[in-house]
């Protein structure tokens, strides 16, 4: 049975078990590899990938839940690493072995969308379901500090920055 | 120290004349064992660590594997130090599998042992220099001019009477054709300009936009996707096997035994996945299916009714412990923890006749190879190995079991093979760090002094599973490590440890010994402190005088951290010293507990010596991560063994740290010992749970002597 949505703007069919995650969909079948595998039980947050928007744990999200869906993965947050989140990572060196730096800096950008000036408090509840071995998460908290600045900076506005960004990378393909 | 000049014997420089397209390529190694094995090699197989193309590009080879640790960035950095290149022309590739690129501490390709900056200090450096020289020779050469009035700066050589200038770029293919200096000048300590700078990290851009290729993420063209079913029971094995069921799953492509258990073979990881779900197996569960922690403890508990095999033996520890004023003993209980790195095991492998590659995230390219060798029935050097980025490792990755799956299925399958482990298998089926227990006791004089200090230790043996030869008499070095090297100035001391062999498989755990035997032993002393009416901080001092580096990180950190000053209301201070690798950190916890005994560590100052720092913000960064590693296993998850077999399997029943419970973390880098620099990847993690641990004390009065923290210890 052919599953339809799009990814990063591309339209995309595939044909496989409907049970099947999205995760390997994206990864094995799309072999789209930045979405990484961590858990399989939505416990580590290193498949985080955008489902309409929404941070969704894409290894336990059945790909046949996503039909006519528009999702956004690690390629696609920005063509050329412009979206605040990673200019805040880059700027503040965050990645140490990196594996689980996807899934953290999708659920940021997820989390400055719908709070685009988040405390510490409520960074660590909205980032607590993505682990880090190599404890990243001192800069991580530090980052979205800063991602949230420059979005001040640019724009003091609600979030709006970071829907447009996505939304622009959506609209356009990403690549 | 003064200038270090270093003379280059031409039969340990290698280079290859490989200009025009290529330009210049420079490799070099350690004099040393492995001398006449290179000397026999084809030069095309010579690899360097060095290429600067004609377009000025200046790639550094690491051979070092980056699993988090910055290796990709601080290891350019030494090349670049004595080029005097531009640092925005470098970039980084990680080198093959070969003799050059061998780890000296190690007789091997390897990464581990907090040595990759140590190991690389002099070699890197020289090979810089050595590039440096040869680049002046050829600009020289080309102007006619004589090359002492030439000078290399940022990427170009400088004729400064003529002010004629050209790039390194322009020169590579000149200077890869003439001969290499006998001698080459390496910088003073006080020369340099780019060690000790905290330079931004060269693999940022690709972690961030998920273009970083990790093992997990390679792909071949006609690549299977396997993943294996093992016994869920050490030294098990498949008594019956039907896979009918899991052969009729869609997209298996075949089912069938290896030697770890029973592999199954398909289009996607899920389908395999999907595939093994549907494997119905009788296994044969051989000897150990009875075995439990309690069991494994109790052998360990019954061993140290007996002496062990000394470790340090200094005075007579058991004669003035019989004649101290006051005497102290204490059991202290460590569990076995698994790595669990982020990214689960696997390997990518493609087996032919005539030999084999891997793209493998590995902390070992040269067994990794002699591994798929054996099985490919080829040599060696017939085995090309690709190392990805390592989605962590804290010694892991120095094994070589998912090596050995990928290219027994690929074989098999006589196609590429991808292997992939869930987190299950990668929870059940690690090499722990191992379970310890330890008796300690000591005595005190009448003023409080220690006079004797006694630890008997008893746990299975890393080395006995990992490199037998290396247990000498029944000793295993990393089993007392932090006891037979402890810096206290105490008249009396006896280590002993009791080798006690057991069915659970152990390997090197991100700072080995010391991360048990650091929290047995800070602990203790501060039990000490405590009988000897002593604060514990004053108390360490007192018995650290000949410990200059220990005194120095102690100093530090306490002062940094405001030890003796006043805390907010129910919070409380641990401090604990521990030297690791030859790298000394003290660190500083405080915490508070809540109405249910559930600990919250607010803030850790950690202060490190490790001579000269390369790269003080990967230092910090590598601080931070020995702290995070090192709190989950103060606080969190451990690995309980039941039926032969580990009983946790997800980050459900293995808990790690997470956000919510991270402190914050003040690092501070001592530069007052000018040497070369020692590691970071580890020493940072000892230190975490005794300070934490000694913390609850200073909040409960109530001494812990078991990791991971329960509030039910409290009770």
């Amino acid at each position: 049975m052919a599953i339809r949505f799009t990814v990063n703007g591309k339209p995309q069919t595939v044909d496989v078990d409907p049970n099947m995650p999205l995760l390997w969909v994206i990864r094995d079948t799309l072999n789209m590899t930045g979405t990484k595998f961590g858990c399989g039980l939505a416990l580590c947050g290193a498949c985080t990938v955008h489902i309409d928007g929404e941070a969704t744990r894409s290894c336990i999200t059945p790909v046949s839940s996503v039909e006519g869906k528009k999702i956004t993965t690690i390629e696609g947050l920005s063509p050329d690493n412009s979206h605040p989140v990673q200019r805040a990572w880059i700027e503040i060196d965050v990645p140490q072995c990196g594996y689980c730096q996807s899934g953290q800096i999708m659920s940021a950008a997820a989390l400055l969308a719908g709070n685009p000036h988040p405390t510490d408090a409520q960074i660590e509840q909205a980032m607590a379901g993505n682990i880090c071995r190599c404890g990243t998460y001192q800069r991580i908290k530090e980052a979205i500090h800063r991602a949230a600045a420059m979005h001040r900076e640019a724009a003091p506005a609600t979030g709006a920055e970071f829907d447009r960004i996505e939304q622009g990378v959506v609209a356009g393909g990403a690549k | 120290m003064s200038v270090m000049t270093t003379r280059i014997d031409r039969r340990k420089f290698l280079k290859t004349g490989l200009a025009g397209a290529t330009g210049l390529i420079i490799g070099f190694y350690l004099p040393g064992r492995h001398e006449v094995l290179m000397a026999d090699a084809a030069p095309a197989d010579l690899n360097a660590f060095i290429h600067i193309s004609p377009e000025n590009t200046v790639t550094i080879l690491v051979a070092r594997s980056e699993m988090g640790q910055g290796v990709a960035t601080s290891l350019p950095m030494l090349v670049a130090e004595e080029l005097e290149c531009d640092w925005r022309e470098i970039r980084f590739e990680f080198a093959p599998a070969a003799r050059v690129y061998f780890n000296p501490h190690m007789h091997s390709q390897g990464t581990g042992g907090s040595t990759s900056i140590n190991s690389s200090w002099e070699p890197l450096r020289m090979a810089g220099a050595t590039a440096r020289e040869m680049l002046i020779a050829a600009a020289a050469q080309k102007w006619g001019v004589d090359a002492s009035g030439c000078r290399a700066q940022a990427g170009e050589v400088v004729h400064a009477a003529t002010k004629r200038r050209a790039t390194y770029g322009s020169l590579a293919e000149a200077a890869a054709k003439l001969p290499v200096p006998d001698e080459v000048k390496l910088k003073d300590y006080a020369e340099f300009q780019v060690i000790g700078k905290p330079f931004k990290r060269l693999d940022v851009h690709e972690k961030v936009d998920g273009r970083a290729r990790f093992g997990i993420d390679s792909r071949r063209p006609g690549m299977y996707h396997a993943v294996v079913l093992r016994c869920p029971v050490f030294g098990g094995k498949a008594a019956k096997v039907n896979a009918s069921k899991a052969k009729s799953v869609r997209g298996v492509k075949d089912v069938f035994p290896i030697s770890s258990g029973i592999a199954v073979v398909a289009d996607n990881t899920w389908n395999a996945m999907e595939g093994r779900r549907a494997l119905d197996v009788e296994w044969d569960e051989g000897p150990n299916a009875a075995v439990t922690t309690a069991a494994i403890f109790e052998r360990f508990s019954q061993a140290l009714e007996k002496p062990g095999v000394p470790a340090k033996t200094v005075g007579d520890a058991a004669s003035s412990f019989s004649r101290a004023v006051k005497k102290v003993e204490a059991e202290y209980r460590a569990p076995y923890e698994a790595h669990a790195t982020m990214e689960p095991m696997n390997c990518t492998a493609d087996v032919r006749e005539d030999g084999a590659e891997l793209w493998v995230p590995t902390q070992f390219q040269t067994s990794s190879q002699a591994v798929a060798a054996r099985i490919a029935g080829v040599r060696p050097e017939q085995v090309k190995v690709h190392t990805t980025f390592l989605g962590g490792g804290f010694g892991r990755r120095g094994e070589t079991d998912f090596v050995m799956e990928a290219c027994e299925v690929s074989k098999a399958m006589k196609a590429p093979a991808q292997v992939t482990w869930s987190r299950d298998d990668d929870t059940q089926h690690d090499f722990y760090r191992p379970a310890a227990l330890i008796r300690l006791s000591a005595g005190l004089d009448a003023s409080g002094k220690p006079v004797s200090f006694a630890a008997h230790i008893a746990c299975d043996s890393v080395f006995r599973w990992a490199l037998p030869s290396a247990v000498q008499n029944g000793m295993d070095r990393t089993s007392v490590d932090g006891f037979s090297d402890i810096p206290y100035d105490i008249p009396n001391i006896l280590v002993d440890y009791q080798l006690v062999p057991g069915p659970v498989p152990l390997g090197f755990w991100r700072s080995v010994g010391c991360s048990q035997n650091g929290f047995f032993r800070e602990c203790f002393i501060d039990e000490l402190a405590v009988a000897a009416g002593k604060d514990p901080y004053e108390f360490r001092r007192d018995l650290l005088r000949h410990s200059p580096r220990d005194l120095g990180v102690l100093d530090m950190a306490a002062d940094k951290a405001g030890w003796g000053k006043p805390l907010p209301h129910g919070r409380y201070r641990g401090i604990a010293v521990v030297k690791g690798f030859d790298t000394y950190v003290a660190e500083v916890a405080e915490l508070s507990l809540d109405a249910d005994r559930n600990i919250k560590v607010h803030r850790v100052v950690a202060a490190v010596d490790l001579g000269q720092p390369v790269n003080p913000a990967i230092i910090e960064q590598q601080v931070h991560s020995g702290i995070v590693y090192g709190l989950s296993q103060t606080l969190k998850g451990e690995i309980t063994i039941d039926k032969g077999r580990v009983e946790q399997a997800n980050f459900d029943t293995f808990e790690v740290l997470r956000m919510t419970e991270m402190p914050h973390v003040d690092v501070y880098i001592t530069t007052s010992h000018r040497t070369p620099p020692t590691g970071m990847g580890e020493p940072a993690v000892p230190p975490i749970a005794p300070a934490v641990f000694n913390a609850i004390y200073a909040a409960t009065g109530k001494r812990l002597r078991r990791i991971p923290y329960r509030p039910g210890d409290l009770a």
